[in-house]
């Protein structure tokens, strides 16, 4: 004991020592942790608290149009910026250049007439089905010119489809309020009364989001319970870079050969290196979370919520610990440099990473990839995390993700063993 | 005196992947309380045979047994007996002298009261006193030198394998060190130490061995070999054994 007392200790000493390094395991991953959480809650509030700047040419003159344009203004997600209706898709691109709006809409000349023969077409076909009348109108060769959407190429894709989706809402509301004008008119020969043309654009029913929480709480996750969690574990394979270096490091430099003569197993020398970065990974985790809760409020995000299961917190930050200092052993026995370490470690922690769901959402990706996430460690550190800090779990909701992780744990060390065993080191 | 402190029979070594055997049936008996000297040509087989002897390397045949305990069998129980001063700096740059003598005293198998007073001892007759708190990425080399074989006698083995202990230093460091060398033979330490410093290890030794591809050319007496060869030093007896031709590692 007293000889693991000593070598702890003196991993402590060279720790600390190591100014660089110790930024690099606190500073960079709170860093990384708050610029993320920062850039998604602004992405979030972008699209549902402020309003994307729209250059709008309506080269149309009929109520349809306005309609459209009326919609589009409604919608509530688009500041709009009317441009004349003579401007070219050319002047406007220039307008986009200049950063005047990232998107722009130009209703085409014939918009209105050619919705309303389609609303004429359609209505004729739903009375002739409900055996009111007779379609007269025949087949409608003439297809609806599209609107055009112009968008500044920085926009990114699921942002221009919340855009489309919006534009497509609004498009639809135009289409079917002329189908229903149209049909009340072919019916009752006159315009269909204000009043009910209203409660037919009124919409009634809202959404109403429910998050399904095993605690039944409805508070809705936010970007900070999202990310702090995903970058904690981040932070924590990260730790390859540092742990795995210095066991290199001592393999390489001549102290690894005294240690060889001396009467002692280098294996507490693994122990005392694994018990002092697992201790690391741990203040990281304290750490981070503690900034999520009390620094996120002073810089405008939102505060994270700690699980009420504290010990299944703990647990779960413990063995994503642990499982990041096999992974960093594991790295520094077999790596022959420094250099080695420092790229097979942080390369292999961002592909780890990336199949296990932190950077993109596991259930995003494609199905033949879906194999291949329950690979990774990561997966399974977030799914735990995610259960308490989302799901409001609490331990016995996560034994389930808890388990792979020991799993791949054991795994990762009985390589590391079988590494030492080989080179003669144990 | 005439007890064996290291007894090789047989030795057979070869590296792995390699077609010829480092040691084929080698044999070298080294007394206890000797000041003993290695020396050979780059490529002899020094570092291998002293590797061999440290249990740095694992032999293939015969039998090498350190105070009279097989090492194969019992490494590290016979490594409690010897104390080894490698080439390289073996020690943690980052940390100071007492700090390194802690570590390396707590796996040498000491206890805290006992390496605590060693470190004070060792590191004040060495002269390393003023010094002990700092850390040793700051020292000289000479300094470094000497905390190097500080860390390799903490423990107080009966065997010392000294392998290039002064290379690169100035005069007084060496100075330093081969007069403390001296004086832990004198308390019964055996000596067993490898130089490319013939005059110094000239001043040192008084038994010595010359190895060249693997086979011991001779082994006596500094003095007899002086006589026997007829040079009146280490360096023509060196230079008449290996011949004068560059080696290449």
């Amino acid at each position: 004991m007293f000889k693991l007392r000593a070598t702890i200790l003196k991993d402590v000493q060279i720790l600390t020592r190591d100014k660089v390094g110790l930024i690099f395991m606190f500073a960079m991953p709170i860093i990384l942790a708050i610029v993320i959480t920062a850039t998604q809650n602004s992405t979030f509030e972008l699209v549902n608290k402020n309003k994307v700047p729209m250059l709008l040419c309506s080269k149309d003159k009929g109520e349809p149009g306005k309609q459209l344009v009326n919609a589009i203004e409604k919608s509530g997600m688009f500041d709009v910026k009317k441009v004349d209706a003579n401007e070219t898709a050319t002047q406007i691109a220039d307008r986009m250049h200049k950063k005047d709006a990232l998107i722009a809409i130009i209703i085409p000349e014939d918009f209105s007439d050619k919705i309303k023969a389609k609303a004429r077409s359609t209505a004729a076909k739903a009375l002739k089905n409900f055996g009111l009348g007779e379609d007269s109108t025949g087949v409608l060769n003439d297809s609806l010119q599209p609107i055009t959407f112009m968008y500044h190429p920085v926009l990114q894709q699921s942002f221009r489809q919340s855009i489309q989706s919006s534009l497509r809402g609004a498009l639809q509301m135009v289409q079917t309020k002329q189908v229903i004008e149209q049909m009340y008119f072919d019916v009752n020969e006159k315009q269909l009364p204000d009043t009910l043309e209203n409660e037919f654009a009124r919409n009634d029913i809202g959404i109403n989001e429910v998050p399904v929480s095993r605690d039944g709480s409805k508070s809705i996750p936010t970007a900070t319970q999202h990310n702090v969690p995903a970058w904690t574990i981040f932070a924590m394979f990260f730790i390859v870079i540092s742990m795995g270096s210095s066991i290199v490091r001592e393999k390489l430099n001549g102290s690894f050969i005294r240690l060889k003569t001396l009467p002692t197993n280098y294996l507490i020398a693994l122990a005392s290196k694994q018990f002092t970065y697992l201790t690391v990974t741990l203040l990281q985790a304290a750490v981070i979370f503690a900034i999520g809760i009390y620094l996120f409020p002073f810089l405008g995000l939102p505060k994270l919520d700690l699980p009420a299961d504290l010990f299944g917190l703990f647990l779960v930050s413990f063995m994503c610990g642990l499982c990041a200092v096999s992974f960093a052993t594991c790295i520094g026995v077999y790596a022959q440099t420094q250099e080695q370490c420092n790229g097979i470690g942080s390369v292999s922690i961002v592909l780890l990473a990336a199949i296990g769901g932190l950077l993109v959402p596991s259930f995003a990706m494609p199905a033949s990839f879906q194999p291949v996430i329950k690979l990774s460690p990561l997966h399974w550190c977030l799914e735990a995390y995610y259960g308490l800090f989302l799901e409001g779990g609490s331990l016995k909701d996560i034994v389930a993700n808890i388990l792979p992780l020991l799993g791949i744990t054991v795994f990762i060390q009985l390589l590391a063993l079988y590494g030492l065993k080989r080179k003669n080191l144990i | 005196m005439n007890d064996a402190a290291v007894s090789i029979q047989g030795l057979g070594f070869r590296y792995p992947g390699q077609a010829a055997d480092c040691f084929s049936n080698l044999s070298l008996t080294i007394h206890a309380g000797e000041r003993f000297g290695l020396f050979g040509p780059n490529g002899a087989g020094k570092t291998t045979l002293m590797s061999c002897m440290t249990g740095l390397l694992e032999y293939q045949q015969g039998s090498i047994r350190l105070a009279g305990h097989e090492a194969k069998h019992h490494r590290k129980s016979v490594n409690s007996i010897f104390g080894f001063v490698p080439q390289d700096f073996s020690f943690y740059q980052e940390l100071t002298p007492m700090e390194n003598l802690a570590f390396f005293g707590a796996w040498s198998g000491l206890q805290k009261d006992k390496i605590k007073k060693r470190s004070l001892e060792l590191l004040e007759v060495l002269g390393l006193s003023d010094v002990k708190d700092k850390q040793v990425q700051k020292f000289s080399g000479g300094m470094k030198r000497r905390v190097n074989l500080a860390i390799g006698v903490i423990h107080e083995p009966s065997i010392l394998f000294l392998d290039e202990p002064t290379v690169g230093v100035d005069v007084h460091s060496r100075q330093a060190i081969i007069n403390y060398l001296r004086s832990l033979n004198d308390k019964g330490t055996t000596l067993i130490y490898t130089s490319h410093q013939l005059s110094e290890a000239e001043g040192l030794c008084e038994t010595i061995a010359m190895i060249d591809a693997g086979k011991i050319l001779v082994h006596d007496s500094l003095n007899k070999l002086l006589d026997e060869h007829k040079e009146d030093g280490l360096e023509g007896l060196f230079i008449s054994l290996t011949g004068k031709s560059i080696r290449n590692e």
